[in-house]
């Protein structure tokens, strides 16, 4: 039986950064990095030069005030308000620039939108829990939009067998969902 | 929560939806602590030493780049407020 190394929880990780351990932010960092990104670019599509202030501006607040959040747990929510809350702020002072009254034009747009993040993010923390070279597979050819060709290449395998693969790995994700809490992936949002 | 969200085509697009940041704004990200510390060690020194705290002054960049870390903008803007606050 393989064994794979469960990741620490949001809570774990978020009581190691305020102890001070580097490589514990240096995680935390990895862990919400494309769900902060995918707010900023996705949910608010703000341009890649404003993404990238509201990302580092959002870590670095983290960073500063992570001691005050109020449950180790609630580390997720916290991000995605504090990320929010700075890509309104972006888009105000845009808008203010283009004396334009409206500061998001369809409110409902970008919920569905971040809702969407939200569920992909629960599908990467699943997708953390899998073994390494499925892990390796899904994100390469869904995420990162790799070939079957770049993908062979990369981890050694027959381009031939990776449609395959990706269907048994997908089957893994789906059992690593499906035993988590039904709330975590939510329907009726769309 | 019904079998049908956890679908081949629905895990397909919730995995392609969080395509990875840029490498280098999560190294950045990631290199928060270090940098931080280099600031506080650079006003540290300041605070006790006139003659470098008028080189800091001078070029911040080259005073965040001599402890190893590169001098983004926010870094040096980061060090300029500091400053300002001494």
């Amino acid at each position: 039986m393989r064994i794979v190394a469960v990741p620490p929880s949001d809570a774990e990780l978020v009581a190691r950064c305020r102890a001070g351990d580097d490589d514990a932010w240096r995680e935390l960092v990895e862990r919400f990095s494309r769900y902060i990104y995918g707010i900023a670019v996705q949910g608010f599509r703000l341009s890649e030069e404003e993404a990238e202030d509201v990302f580092q501006d959002v870590f670095a607040r983290a960073y500063e005030h992570l001691g005050e959040l109020r449950s180790d747990d609630a580390v997720r929510p916290w991000l995605a308000q504090l990320t929010r809350r700075r890509c309104i702020d972006t888009m105000r002072a845009g808008k203010r620039e283009h004396a334009t009254d409206e500061i998001i034009e369809d409110p409902a747009d970008v919920e569905d939108r971040l809702a969407r993040l939200d569920d992909a993010l629960t599908v990467q923390q699943a997708l953390a829990e899998l073994s390494g070279p499925c892990r390796e597979i899904l994100d390469r050819f869904f995420a990162r939009d790799e070939s079957y060709r770049t993908i062979g290449e990369a981890l050694d395998l027959p381009a031939g067998t990776i449609a395959s693969r990706i269907s048994r790995c997908l089957a893994k994700l789906r059992e690593t969902l499906e035993g988590r809490n039904p709330v975590a992936v939510r329907s009726g949002r769309r | 929560m019904t079998t049908s969200d956890y679908s081949e085509q629905r895990l397909s697009e919730l995995l392609s939806a969080l395509p990875p940041a840029p490498e280098a704004w999560v190294r950045a990200a990631q290199e928060l602590p270090l940098a931080r510390r280099s600031l506080d060690d650079i006003v540290e020194r300041a605070r006790a030493d006139v003659e470098y705290r008028r080189q800091v002054l001078a070029d911040l960049e080259a005073a965040v780049a001599q402890t190893g870390v590169e001098p983004d903008r926010r870094l040096v803007n980061a060090l300029r407020r500091r400053f300002s606050e001494l």
